[in-house]
């Protein structure tokens, strides 16, 4: 089938301003958005530029608009989509080359949640016992491959850079609800400042983008129900 | 160009490089460069589990597990390695733990294990649960663990800087040059110890689970400054890629009870192992379904199989076989669990296939999958460079770029994730102790001149050719005569197309001529990097004579230790040929035998 890609691109290198250019090509219902790009770069603009890596929504590489929705190229199949598909750059962080953000910031607000697991206690001989339960209580927000599809879609991210955002608060909440880590009230504390968890506003845009299908407003919900309560039994 | 001073520098960002990252930065000024964020390293696909004999689900010994890793490399694997990293396994995991990875728990709050190919309870023969799991998502988990662990350590990152040369000097490690993708200036490196982690090279195959950034840079680049690579012959086939497309079905759906189906709809593992069947090791699996396929059962007389996970399949074959849960009930799963213990596995299958695996066939395809082979080295990481083991100072190597060899001609799944996690450490750990007593090599005085070179030679082909079709070319003959099956025939038709090819790469054509992230020059250099791994691995392959593990060979079926109980080793010479040359096996307690399952 004919596919119709609108793509947006912009090389700093040559142009002033950012423009979108069309190409069509032959392609498969089970193409995905990744392939149609490999084969843009392969045949019709060796030019374009983009990230990727495993190709199988794993990585986290290719985070892009795509339909105007924060998807990974790699896991968003022409039959999902339908045949005119547009692709930009994911928003709120700038915008380096053709569909390259800057993930710089976004990693930041990463590293400023805590990220790894805290406890000074003596390590035992063996595993530090875990209930299948006490696992569960925090496997959703284990999953996050830090795409940065949730916070480039989230308008309170958009508004300010300089809000945490939902991957951080992701982070944040997969250590604050393991049973091993003795760091919540530290990261809570992080998270209730100003550019923290209460520039959320649920509007729900970082769930509906999440492509490892983490319940992100639930999670952030939780911690701020968790600073509220000053408990983690919520 | 800019130049930076580091006493231990880390190329690659993967398990093996954060594990040596975090261990050298606790004594050594460190860096850890990477082509890719680290936690887009490919680690992060790993699924299944990383071995360890805990026995936490029942009776298992490092000795069993050292046993099963040697059968499994076909004798090829070198034994006191081995031995080795099975031990170190223990503590490694409960190291991982501490660290706070969130393994899946037993009933007891222990960690929990599950069956994989080719671990067996050395008395009985039967599978045992030695693969230590976080759900189907091992690798995503320790790879994060990793990179949080230097966050909190605050290990030095240098994010999407590419490695382009590496610099030896008076036959010491001197330094190594990168190009900074966002600007495209490059970067000398110079550091008294380098430990290459850079990965393996799976995007030579057409159907791989390799990422795209598996274009074997570290090997390519140790093989341009005279370092050998040893057993390039050996590359494993995974069993159970998603048909035509490559990406993995873990083994952990066979250890959770899942079978291999033919277009006859019998189950034909028992045929080809009948104590472990579809638990057997990959390289026996892939020859299986292979052979099915040849002989006409492969689905509709295609070339794909079925892998089998319904729950009233997996209750059905559980029952037969007399398979049990540790507390001595009989085996069985529901849709629920399933899903809770294969999640990713479901959710791939629904995305690329529209499938459902709790109540529908997976079709499957053996994928290329992992590099035996590499940079040569001892089990402290240390680079050796000849038949009789001579170390290079400074020079390391650890993960799937390394050869120790503990794979040998066949890698045990669960094994991989434990080889970077133990010799990421003790590479880290011998670079940092190397880097106290020793002084930095001298930089010559154009260190990027040789870099430079590689680019220029790019920017300035005449420009009749295409990356793209070369790169499918390749996969595509690659995949063809170098799989799974191989015959003098078919290898020389490769190598001949695969240095048609290099000289067709010659005039290669550029459009990019920007610095900033000029992604279609560094693809480019990549795909040199494929070509010359696949000429050294074809030239190495037709030099063997014999079938060994992931080496098998239609026109020498036969495994023969009298000629070629040896590792091989290649050179390239400056004016491209290859040198090969052989080193023997350590053996200490395991004498070769005849290997079945």
């Amino acid at each position: 089938m004919q596919v119709t890609l609108k793509i947006f691109r912009y090389n700093p290198e040559k142009d002033k301003k950012p423009s979108y250019h069309t190409y069509v090509l032959e392609a498969l219902e089970t193409d995905r958005v990744l392939d149609l790009l490999e084969m843009v770069k392969g045949h019709q603009d060796g030019t374009l530029s983009f990230r990727r890596s495993c190709a199988h929504g794993i990585c986290g590489s290719d985070a892009m608009r795509i339909n105007g929705m924060n998807r990974l190229a790699c896991k968003t199949l022409v039959r999902d989509i339908g045949t005119k598909i547009t692709v930009e750059p994911i928003l709120g962080l700038a915008v380096i080359k053709d569909l390259i953000v800057d993930m710089g910031p976004f990693f930041e607000h990463y590293r400023s949640v805590l990220p790894y697991l805290i406890n000074d206690e003596p390590e035992p001989e063996k595993e530090r016992p875990q209930s299948a339960e006490e696992r569960e209580r925090f496997d959703d927000t284990t999953k996050c491959i830090l795409c940065a599809c949730c916070t480039t879609a989230c308008p309170s991210f958009w508004g300010s850079e300089q809000y945490v955002g939902p991957a951080a608060i992701v982070a944040a909440h997969r250590f604050i609800f393991d049973s091993r880590d003795r760091g919540a009230a530290e990261r809570l504390k992080i998270l209730n400042e100003v550019f923290g968890v209460y520039r959320c506003h649920t509007i729900f845009n970082c769930t509906l983008a999440c492509p490892r299908d983490i319940q992100i407003t639930k999670a952030i919900g939780e911690v701020k129900a968790a600073i509220s309560s000053g408990s983690l039994k919520i | 160009m800019k130049t930076h001073e580091y006493e231990v520098l880390v190329v690659g960002a993967g398990g093996a490089g954060l594990m040596a990252g975090l261990y050298a930065s606790k004594t050594a000024k460190t860096a850890v460069i990477s082509k890719l964020y680290p936690t887009r390293s490919h680690t992060g696909t790993a699924q299944g589990g990383i071995g360890a004999a805990l026995g936490n689900e029942e009776e298992d010994h490092p000795e069993w597990h050292t046993f099963d890793s040697v059968k499994g490399s076909d004798y090829l694997g070198d034994q006191d390695a081995i031995e080795f990293m099975c031990f170190e396994a223990i503590p490694a995991i409960y190291e991982l733990e501490h660290m706070g990875l969130p393994f899946d728990r037993t009933k007891d709050g222990k960690i929990a294990q599950r069956p994989f190919g080719g671990h067996t309870n050395n008395v009985t023969g039967k599978p045992v649960r030695r693969a230590c799991h976080a759900a189907d998502r091992t690798g995503h988990m320790i790879l994060q663990t990793l990179y949080q662990q230097c966050i909190k350590n605050q290990v030095t990152f240098y994010d999407e800087y590419q490695v382009i040369d590496l610099l030896i000097e008076n036959g010491a490690a001197a330094a190594v040059v990168a190009v900074e993708l966002a600007t495209g200036e490059l970067h000398v490196f110079h550091a008294k110890a380098i430990i290459l982690a850079t990965g393996g090279h799976g995007r030579i195959w057409e159907i791989t689970s390799n990422a795209y950034a598996f274009t074997g840079d570290g090997i390519a680049i140790a093989l341009r400054r005279g370092v050998p690579a040893e057993d390039m012959e050996f590359f494993q086939f995974h069993p159970t890629g998603i048909y035509k497309l490559g990406i993995l079905i873990t083994e952990g759906v066979r250890g959770e009870g899942g079978v291999l189906i033919n277009g006859k709809g019998e189950r034909f593992m028992e045929k080809y192992a009948p104590k472990v069947k579809d638990l057997a090791s990959r390289d026996v699996i892939s020859r299986a379904i292979y052979t099915e396929i040849r002989e006409g059962r492969g689905v509709g007389g295609g070339n794909y199989v079925y892998l089998d996970v319904r729950p009233e399949s997996v209750n059905r074959f559980a029952a037969a076989d007399g398979r049990r849960n540790p507390d001595g009930s009989p085996y069985t799963v529901s849709g629920e669990e399933i899903i809770a213990k294969l999640p990713d596995i479901v959710d791939f299958c629904r995305v690329y296939l529209g499938v459902d695996p709790v109540t529908q066939l997976m079709p499957v395809q053996p994928t290329a999958h992992y590099t035996m082979g590499g940079i040569p080295t001892n089990k402290f990481g240390e680079v050796v460079i000849d038949e009789s083991n001579t170390v290079m100072p400074g020079l390391y190597a650890a993960g799937e770029v390394a050869c120790v060899s503990i794979h040998g001609a066949n890698r045990l799944g669960t094994n991989s994730l434990l080889d970077l996690v133990v010799f990421g450490k003790h590479a880290g750990l011998r670079a940092a102790e190397f880097a106290r007593g020793a002084a930095f090599q001298p930089l010559p005085a154009d260190p990027t001149e040789f870099a430079r070179a590689q680019f220029d030679r790019i920017r300035n082909a005449d420009g009749k050719e295409n990356v793209f079709d070369i790169s499918r070319e390749m996969k595509h003959e690659m995949f063809e005569d170098m799989g799974i099956f191989r015959n003098a025939e078919g290898m020389q038709r490769a190598l001949d197309k695969v240095r048609e090819l290099k000289k067709r790469l010659q005039h290669v054509h550029v459009n990019d001529s920007g610095k900033i992230f000029n992604m279609e020059l560094m693809n480019a250099w990549e795909l040199a990097n494929l070509l010359d791994l696949a000429e050294v691995t074809t030239v190495s392959a037709m030099a063997r004579r014999e079938s060994r593990g992931g080496h098998s060979r239609e026109d020498f079926p036969k495994r023969d230790d009298q000629e070629w109980l040896k590792h091989t080793l290649a050179w390239v010479r400056p004016d491209g040929t290859i040198d090969l040359k052989y080193k023997p096996v350590v053996i200490t307690k395991y004498p070769p035998k005849e290997r079945t399952y």
